[in-house]
């Protein structure tokens, strides 16, 4: 019976194939601690696992090592979540992760993941709630420990920004079972004496376990129902809590977050100082051009054209004026001439005239006046007009 | 609270120097917000300068809460 050969590579495909078709080995959970932990700059983890006797390769690729909320280090008891598979160029075995837990805090994650997602979806995250911070607070509470470097990075980082900073701070406990108890009290008070315009919950960072005091129910409702805007900053910037994402905004670290309620105090003297100047120089620049305007209007015909118009309207007036007495007076004087022709003419033509010179106007009986010998025979009665009076005669 | 009026006027403020930069608005109007504006550029810097440091400790007492200067341990 012959032997059949197989390449490797098809022995590692088989073998990946049996693997892979294995549902206990599909999605399995494994508690160890982590050795040879090495973050590649792809953002792919790649680690191996080990207990007393024994260990095994594991990376968990970028997609899901983003998901990890804390810093993982060598020596990190954990519990993963992923499946058992071969990558075949090398045929080793090796786990797939997708989650990862610190050990002992599974329950405490899950409880977490819980609140959040209860809280997320009865809308305490909802943006739309979120308050806006002061532009530049009269004065800020702060709920931390009053001892330790979170207050005094805080005063530090305001005294560089602002200097004239006004802070009130509520001593609360940031550590251990009465985190939320202390620190809703703050938020009571504030709210109660109103004598603060934005409140910063602030404490270091620390373990997921150190700040799960921070993931509490009854906080993040305090939170919710403040007055008074407040400013999560528990934790460094890869830390999350329920108090970060009910509160109205979340700061990177407790120095960001004084750096998030005061502006820079020389920054608001340049910008106060800046529009001052620019309304100077503009108003200056304004009155310049009415001026320039005024002067121009002054020098220009523009300014001439009214007065030179009423003066020719005023020439005109005149130059018609005086034209119109000529007309006038050449009219009346020829109405003066033509009247006294007329006057002469009527008096050439009057009979009257012609009578007082000796002439007699000679009619008959019809009243015809007679002017030539023709119209008359001997025995006609004619009537004769002298100046004075009218005589009857018998033509011989 | 006051301020809101700060942040206000440092807004106004802004909006004169860009209205006169401008240079639409009548003679009269446009010396009336520069004045406006000078005045509010004083209130601002008055509000700056008069301001003081101060950092104190709400302490719970037999009468309540009470303040008292912060001491830096």
């Amino acid at each position: 019976m012959e032997t059949k050969i197989y390449s490797v590579s098809q022995i590692n495909k088989y073998i990946k194939m049996v693997f892979d078709k294995n549902t206990f080995l599909y999605n399995i959970s494994i508690r160890g601690e982590i050795t040879n932990f090495k973050a590649h700059y792809t953002g792919h983890l790649y680690f191996t696992l080990k207990d007393e006797t024994s260990s095994i390769k594991c990376v968990m690729f970028k997609g899901h090592a983003d998901s990890i909320k804390f810093k993982v280090n060598d020596g990190m008891k954990v519990v993963i979540e992923g499946q058992v598979s071969v990558y075949e160029s090398n045929g080793t075995y090796q786990i797939y992760c997708k989650k990862m837990m610190p050990e002992g805090l599974g329950e405490l994650y899950l409880a977490y993941e819980q609140l959040k997602a209860r809280l997320e979806l009865e809308g305490l995250f909802d943006e739309s709630h979120k308050k806006s911070l002061p532009f530049l607070p009269e004065r800020v509470g702060i709920i931390t420990s009053k001892t330790g470097a979170v207050i005094q990075d805080i005063i530090n980082v305001t005294t560089r920004r602002y200097g004239k900073m006004n802070l009130l701070v509520y001593p609360a406990t940031v550590q251990g079972v009465n985190v939320s108890e202390t620190v809703i009290a703050g938020i009571k008070a504030f709210n109660k004496l109103n004598n603060v315009d934005v409140i910063i919950i602030a404490r270091g960072g620390g373990s997921f376990e150190d700040l799960f005091g921070f993931n509490d129910e009854k906080l993040a409702r305090e939170i919710y129902n403040s007055d008074i805007p407040i400013i999560s900053a528990v934790g460094h910037e890869t830390d999350f809590t329920i108090c970060d994402f009910v509160s109205d905004l979340r700061a990177p670290t407790p120095s960001a977050a004084a750096e998030l309620v005061y502006p820079q105090m020389s920054d608001l003297v340049i910008k106060l100082e800046n529009y001052k100047n620019r309304s100077k120089q503009a108003i200056l620049n304004y009155l310049d051009r009415k001026k320039e305007y005024v002067k121009r209007l002054k020098s220009s015909k523009l300014e001439k054209v009214p007065l030179d118009i009423i003066n020719n309207y005023r020439l005109n007036i005149d130059s018609m004026l005086r034209s119109n007495e000529n007309k006038l007076h050449l009219l009346l004087e020829r109405s003066k001439s033509r009247y006294l022709q007329s006057v002469s003419k009527i008096d050439a033509l009057s009979p009257l005239k012609t009578l007082t010179r000796g002439y007699v106007v000679a009619q008959d009986n019809d009243g015809t006046v007679i002017v030539k010998t023709n119209q008359v025979k001997s025995g006609d009665n004619l009537k004769l007009t002298f100046i004075d009076g009218k005589i009857n005669v018998i033509v011989e | 609270m006051e301020n809101e009026t700060f942040e206000k006027s440092l807004e106004q403020l802004e909006n004169i120097a860009t209205e006169l930069e401008r240079g639409n608005l009548s003679l009269e109007k446009s010396i009336e917000i520069f004045e406006k504006g000078i005045k509010l550029s004083k209130e601002c810097s008055e509000k700056l300068d008069k301001a003081e440091k101060r950092i104190n400790l709400l302490v719970q007492t037999e009468n309540g809460l009470e303040e008292e200067k912060f001491e830096i341990e």
